[in-house]
């Protein structure tokens, strides 16, 4: 078996169970009653921070991975890590619409327009729509690779999005969402073409590598 | 400990109480932590014996006075309040305590009291979410004299029929239940009467969101969250929120013409 076989058959495979697992743990949860003292709450929460979670640490950060590993085929593994992030945004909403609103697409459309952090949060779901719609070979072949391409290029609005919904819903400890805003950046930094990388990087670079040195000669 | 046989006061509520479990592993108390499941975790080795609390302002005996010098004069009672808090959920609580007036009295607020405010411990070695500053330490309160008077408001010691367990406010917190739950300030170890509006501590995070009044009032929205529904702690579905809480035949005058859309 080739490694690009290897991926698509076992690894692929397995990451479709384990990315079914957070779901798993919720129904369970549910189930034995082990939800918390307002288990709609915890249920936004996971399904909205495992939305986001996919979105930058598998579906932003693959190019990177691929890059650092020079394992290329691990690109096999994006779509459907991007259709599981679309997934758990939904169930997010869903449950939002559900639960909080008993489907009251006034009070929705209120919070929507008069909520920053709601805004900015339907828009990324929104703009995650025409990813997942648009993620099947068919459609790659109907739109064209380039326009297909650009398209795809919403997924970092969405990945930002997220980020700035979370920050902007907490009350006043923000270091969670600042940890993820953290992460987007560096993803981002990866985004950036090499040369204009290498100005951030190249002097943290050297440094690493002078302060290890330092340290080796302290030690000896 | 518990307390055997309490008066039940009148103006207590008829509805289902929240199961104790809930009412205990999901708090706010950010001197314990951020999330709802911290204050139960990291407040067990918390000790609330010996217990002072220092008196000082407009009134003719201030003093820092023991926790059962406050007590003493008092008769425990059980009041089962709804608690709204300012995040949409709500719970029905049996608290133990007396009225927060009666207390007050004995302090002999002059003239110059027009409002009174309270302070939370500031100890981040016994307080450990104090460690971060998350908020601006310690954590503030305050209430118009008049509303501090009230007979609704109370200061409570225990709930369920026992003592305050830690993550919920021992040994001694406000319970003021037409108010969004921050107001009702936890773990007390200062009351000051003041001539000018006390600060709020989460006023001061964000005046635009947390007013000083901070009356339960679904008329007016709050910037993260609608407040006209929200959701009893144990029901799935969400349900109308009262005017003050329910309590608006009781409080309503204590605000009679002011603009409650200013005066949040």
């Amino acid at each position: 078996m080739t490694r690009g076989q290897f991926i698509s058959r076992v690894i692929k495979p397995v990451l479709f169970l384990v990315l079914l697992l957070p779901l798993a743990l919720l129904v369970e949860q549910g189930f034995s009653d082990n939800l918390g003292a307002n288990p709609v709450e915890t249920i936004t929460h996971q399904t909205g921070l495992w939305a986001l979670r996919l979105l930058l640490l598998l579906t932003l950060a693959i190019t990177p991975l691929c890059k650092l590993t020079r394992i290329s085929e691990l690109v096999r593994l994006r779509r459907m890590i991007g259709v599981y992030s679309f997934f758990y945004a939904l169930l997010h909403f869903m449950t939002y619409a559900v639960l909080d609103h008993s489907f009251d697409m006034t009070a929705i459309l209120e919070d929507v327009v008069k909520r920053p952090y709601v805004t900015v949060g339907f828009s990324a779901f929104l703009m995650l729509i025409p990813l997942a719609a648009t993620s099947t070979n068919g459609m790659i072949k109907r739109l064209g690779g380039k326009r297909w391409k650009r398209l795809h290029k919403l997924v970092y609005l969405c990945g930002l999005g997220g980020v700035i919904h979370y920050l902007w819903l907490v009350k006043a400890d923000v270091l969670s969402p600042l940890n993820y805003l953290a992460i987007f950046i560096v993803l981002m930094l990866f985004r950036l073409p090499d040369h204009v990388r290498e100005k951030f990087t190249g002097p943290l670079r050297s440094f690493g590598q002078r302060s290890s040195q330092l340290l080796k000669e302290e030690k000896s | 400990r518990v307390y055997p046989a309490l008066a039940k006061s009148n103006f207590s509520t008829d509805e289902k109480l929240t199961d104790f479990d809930d009412a205990t592993s999901y708090c706010n108390f950010y001197e314990f932590g951020t999330r709802k499941s911290d204050p139960k975790e990291n407040s067990q080795a918390f000790v609330t014996s010996p217990w002072s609390v220092t008196v000082d302002g407009a009134c003719e005996k201030p003093g820092t006075y023991t926790l059962e010098d406050i007590l003493k004069p008092h008769t425990l009672e059980e009041r089962i309040y709804r608690l709204r808090c300012v995040e949409a959920w709500s719970m029905v609580i049996p608290w133990v305590g007396f009225s927060l007036g009666d207390a007050l009295k004995r302090f002999q607020p002059t003239s110059k009291a027009k409002y009174v405010s309270f302070y939370t411990l500031h100890d981040a070695e016994r307080m450990p979410g104090q460690k971060r500053r998350v908020l601006e330490w310690p954590y503030r309160e305050g209430l118009r004299i008049d509303e501090a008077m009230h007979p609704l408001a109370m200061l409570a010691v225990g709930m369920y029929g026992a003592e305050l367990p830690n993550q919920n406010g021992a040994p001694l917190r406000l319970v003021v239940p037409w108010k969004y739950g921050f107001k009702s300030i936890k773990s007390i170890v200062r009351i000051s009467f003041t001539e000018e509006e006390p600060v709020s501590t989460w006023n001061q995070v964000q005046p635009s969101e947390y007013g000083f009044y901070s009356n339960v009032n679904p008329t007016v929205d709050h910037s993260r969250w609608s407040q006209k529904k929200e959701r009893r702690i144990g029901n799935w579905l969400k349900q109308e929120t009262l005017m003050f809480n329910g309590y608006a035949d009781q409080v309503a005058s204590l605000y009679s013409g002011m603009d409650l859309k200013k005066f949040f």
